[in-house]
């Protein structure tokens, strides 16, 4: 595999303007497929999930998931796209065994959601409005697995294996207009974007959204113009960047490296290329031109879709908040700080924390026990945040109890601890483990005694000014009353006991 | 004995259904004689390309078991029970191959069964095996079966027409009392026309899709094919209806055919002569015939009127456009990845284009080769708006010009082919001059209207059957039944019996006559 030559990314903003253009491709998770009955199940074994109509067998009729028509438009509409009143589907004719049928019915002048745009906000708060050409629907292709051979490709395999489990799972096609003027934070945008679209879809319930699975696809095209020239250059389309990391890597190597190929005086050619992660570096598909000859005609065996205004408005109405605003919402109401946002933001835990100030909590409260104990312990059981099994009344008990001052915060962790494994409700394991904090001096100034009698050398200390030698015997006092007393009242008492000032 | 089977192999399916019903006859009688009969004769006439002799048997006996055990079981059999029907081999069916006469599915077994097979079963008829056809349904003579051509019994020398020239041979072989066909540009209708039988082509969308080989998914339609016109539209109500499997199904159901057939009545009706549609280019014979029908309407007390369908004239060139395109594509499946034949390349690299290029060089036909290519061609990018898009605008003014035919006249009529069945061979060589012989069936495909063929008569000049066709606005099959049947009874009664009891004996034919492609094990 060559080595493309590639310029510094800052020498190809000196001399040239990126253009960008994106196809997303969503996984939709109807219960079924897009054209049959077969279940829409991912991870299944090869060639279980599949019916007659998905392998292409012959006599076979498509039908229109209705499901997945109702989650193109609600896609549709969280893009800010105009809806089609009817639109059809149509047949791409392309020889190729992922594909049964040796077409896939998708559709293509008549696209069921298009002129539409989505603001993205990069991570300094500046807005970039991306816009949205179309997105329509489709089938999905089986899978290929290529077997034998040194790349994995089709080239130089012994054999390839196909499972058409994805065989015409439901798929919205998101195109973008061509984005200009993102400049050197053109890398940055392609991954807002693709983050942007990867959380609409999760928000409105519509798509798994896991890219790792291949839910969300992105092709992303890249073309560089020399400042100041209106034509846009040629493009390559970089096929399946699967993560967002990847997104934004593969839009800047492919800048560096068509600035590299126009500097040394060549053309680019229009080609797609692949992205490999391990090397960050892409390399040559095939070439593609705007000629391609799918023969596209309208597919006869279906009816046109209908998407009547009423039906339109219904969805519109369902449609949740879109997850930027929530976001700005929430943040300002909780009073977080933009780094404390962020944080919560990364670690998944906003709509637990949402759900813990409703059930009662404060925000402090909330984010403090989420980021601070749940998100750790979650990470060590290697779930989902959410997933561990703590509710937001969980929290507000704890809280509370330490509030109450019948626990102290170091309780509060093992009750929490307690809770997780399965021992019911904080209060029940606060009484069952016999935990609550000893308030009564009298048994304490006995274990402050004890203490200061079995280290006599450092009361000593202590009664001579060296007041920070006083934690040996709070940890004694502590280790003695199995933790249960207020460490903060264990050091008064002992410096009052020993006639310090502390 | 014999006797007693020759007798059960000529009555129509209702007498047969009546017969079942009353007890004269069992269904394994009747469904047995017919097997005879396939015996007998199809080594001459070679309409079967599968015979499911042991299935057929089994519901047979199956249909007489319930029926002796009488209670409600017995009285809930479907009136058609124990009928036994051919199938034609583009309809896919478990239990049988289903091959759609191509190389490319010899030996392929359809894991599921078509929505038109579902009803036959679920009305207990007994499945007598699958027709021929000419490959994937492309042709008008069957003789572009990759299996042999089927033979005419009128004249086992001639055409049976096609592409369902098997199912047509089959029942004017009184080998079965019904059949299933597929018309796409006619072929169920003009194969009814020079085997002296009824086909009927739905409107489309009245009967499921699901599970018939698609050739042209806007055009194609399943449809009966029987010797009366009662019994053709005794099995439209068995396989007719909306099929949640087929989006293209009509929603709504027209179920009065029968009642429809049985009334006959055309007392004030207006019948069109399409101008178009007769005269210059249809045999001297066929235009006897059909003037004579018109005669036969007129005194049963129909109006003739005379109406013009200008735009017929592209007919034919808008559907070899529309029609091969989608062929192009419905086709594209065959490729030897997943099921049926496979072929290697001989030589060269072993690539997957390469062999299923090589699997479709081998297993496809030169008609099928030859729709396929044209198709391909008529949806390239650049030529699509001149081709295919002229094609649908014509599509388009053809339904005004029936909607318009249709306001002056409630049912139109036509010959249904130019000819009577033309010799074997006789047009192999010369595709359009095949063509031709459905220029009067393909304008209601293309309007997506039915369209009903029944026994005019026999030509003057040769004594073969001439087809009469009757149209109809969508949805409403009905009229076709009713003014067909009128049309039916004048002429039996004319002729003092069927017209099928004029063809000859089969057995006494001699295969000598007979070139030795077909049959040949006699």
């Amino acid at each position: 595999m060559s080595v493309d030559a590639t310029l510094s990314f800052e020498e190809a903003m000196e001399k040239y303007d990126p253009v960008l253009g994106f196809e997303v491709h969503v996984e939709l998770n109807t219960k079924t497929k897009m054209f049959s009955s077969a279940p829409n199940v991912f991870g299944d074994e090869p060639n279980t999930n599949v019916n007659e109509v998905d392998l292409g067998m012959p006599g076979v009729l498509p039908v229109v998931n209705k499901a997945a028509v109702e989650s193109s438009i609600k896609i549709g509409l969280a893009l800010n796209c105009k809806i089609a009143e009817s639109c059809r589907f149509a047949r791409k004719n392309y020889f190729y065994p992922d594909t049964p049928k040796n077409f896939q019915t998708s559709q293509y002048d008549e696209p069921i959601a298009y002129d539409g745009y989505l603001d993205i906000e990069l991570e300094d708060g500046t807005v970039f409005r991306v816009e949205i050409e179309r997105a329509h629907m489709e089938e999905d292709a089986g899978k290929l697995t290529h077997m034998g051979g040194a790349t994995g490709r089709i080239q130089g395999a012994d054999y390839s294996l196909v499972d058409y489990n994805r065989s015409g799972v439901p798929l919205v096609e998101i195109v973008t207009k061509p984005i200009e003027g993102a400049g050197s934070r053109a890398p940055e945008l392609a991954k807002a974007y693709v983050a942007a679209v990867r959380e609409i879809v999760k928000n409105l319930g519509v798509s798994d959204a896991k890219m790792e699975r291949g839910n969300v696809r992105c092709d992303a095209n890249v073309s560089l113009r020399p400042h100041g020239q209106e034509r846009f250059g040629i493009r390559s389309e970089t096929k399946n960047v699967n993560s967002l990391r990847a997104v934004e890597h593969a839009v800047r190597y492919e800048i560096q490296r068509h600035a590299a190929v126009l500097d040394s005086g060549q053309p680019i050619i229009q080609e797609t290329r692949h992205w490999h992660e391990d090397t960050r570096s892409t390399t040559s598909g095939r070439p593609k031109s705007d000629a391609d000859d799918y023969r596209y005609f309208p597919e006869p065996d279906l009816v046109p879709v209908v998407a009547s205004r009423e039906w339109v408005e219904e969805l519109r109405a369902t449609l949740p908040e879109p997850p930027a605003e929530r976001r700005k919402r929430l943040k300002e109401a909780w009073g977080y700080s933009d780094l404390e946002f962020r944080d919560v933001v990364n670690a998944g835990v906003m709509d637990s924390i949402e759900e813990t100030i409703a059930a009662g909590a404060s925000a402090d409260v909330a984010r403090k026990w989420w980021m601070g104990e749940i998100v750790g312990r979650a990470k060590v059981a290697d779930v989902e945040p959410g997933e561990l099994g703590v509710t937001p009344q969980v929290i507000v008990e704890l809280n509370k109890l330490v509030e109450d001052g019948k626990i102290n915060n170091k309780m509060a962790t093992q009750v929490l601890d307690g809770v997780l494994a399965g021992e019911g409700a904080p209060a029940e394991i606060v009484e069952k483990r016999g935990l609550a904090v000893v308030s009564d001096d009298g048994p304490l100034l006995e274990a402050i005694d004890a203490a200061l009698a079995a280290q006599p050398d450092v009361a000593e200390k202590i009664r001579g000014g060296k007041v920070q030698a006083i934690g040996a015997i709070v940890g004694g006092v502590m280790k003695a009353t199995r933790g249960q007393a207020d460490a903060g009242r264990v050091r008064e008492l002992i410096l009052e006991k020993l006639g310090v000032q502390g | 004995m014999t006797d007693l089977k020759n007798e059960l192999i000529r009555h129509s399916a209702a007498d047969l259904a009546a017969k079942l019903a009353a007890g004269d006859v069992s269904a394994v009688e009747v469904t047995q004689a017919h097997l005879d009969r396939i015996a007998d004769v199809d080594p001459q006439v070679n309409a079967f390309l599968h015979v499911n002799s042991e299935e057929a048997l089994a519901v047979a006996a199956e249909v007489d078991a319930t029926r002796a055990a009488g209670g409600s079981a017995g009285e809930e059999l479907h009136a058609l029970a124990g009928v036994p029907i051919a199938v034609k081999d583009l309809i896919v069916t478990i239990g049988q191959p289903t091959t759609a006469g191509s190389k490319i599915l010899e030996g392929w077994h359809s894991p599921y069964d078509a929505t038109v097979v579902k009803k036959l079963r679920a009305a207990k008829m007994p499945i007598l095996g699958k027709t021929n056809l000419d490959e994937f349904a492309m042709g008008s003579s069957t003789e572009h079966s990759a299996y042999g051509p089927t033979r005419n019994p009128w004249d086992l020398n001639r055409i049976p027409g096609g592409s369902g020239g098997g199912s047509a041979a089959a029942v004017a072989a009184f080998e079965a009392p019904l059949a299933l066909g597929t018309d796409t540009g006619g072929s169920i209708r003009q194969p009814g026309a020079v085997t002296g039988t009824v086909g009927m082509k739905p409107t489309y969308g009245a009967v499921s899709r699901y599970g018939a080989i698609a050739m042209a998914s806007s055009l194609d339609q399943i449809g009966p094919v029987a010797r009366t016109v009662l019994d053709s539209a005794l099995l439209q109500e068995v396989i007719g209806g909306h099929d949640p499997f087929d989006s293209t199904s009509l929603t709504d159901p027209f179920n009065n055919l029968v009642a429809a057939a049985r009334v006959g009545n055309v007392a004030g009706m207006k019948i069109g002569i399409i101008k178009e549609l007769h005269g210059e280019g249809y045999q001297a014979g066929v235009e006897n015939r059909f003037n004579e029908s018109l005669q036969n309407l007129k005194d049963a007390g129909a109006e003739i009127v005379g109406v013009s369908c200008p735009n017929l004239k592209y007919a034919l060139g808008a559907y070899y456009l529309i029609m091969p395109s989608e062929v192009s594509s419905n086709l594209a499946k065959f490729d030897g990845v997943r099921y049926g034949m496979r072929v290697l390349p001989t030589e060269g690299p072993m690539t997957i284009e390469r062999v299923m290029g090589a699997t479709r060089a081998a297993g496809f036909g030169d008609e099928v080769k030859r729709r396929i290519i044209l198709g391909t061609y008529a949806l390239s990018a650049g030529y699509y708006d001149a081709y295919y898009g002229s094609a649908q605008k014509v599509r388009t003014l053809i339904q005004r010009d029936f909607d318009a035919a249709f306001a002056q006249a409630d049912v139109l009529i036509s010959p249904t082919a130019p000819t009577t069945a033309f010799k074997l061979g006789e047009k192999l060589d010369d595709p359009l001059a095949m063509y031709l012989n459905d220029v009067a069936t393909i304008p209601a495909n293309l309007a997506g209207i039915p369209g009903l063929s029944l026994p005019g008569g026999l030509a003057d000049e040769d004594g073969l059957p001439v087809g009469i066709q009757l149209l109809a606005p969508a949805r409403e099959d009905a009229r076709l039944y009713r003014v067909g049947a009128v049309l039916e009874s004048i002429l039996e009664e004319k002729w003092g019996g069927p017209m099928l009891s004029k063809a000859p004996d089969l057995k006494n034919a001699a295969l000598g006559a007979v070139s030795n492609s077909a049959g040949g094990s006699n």
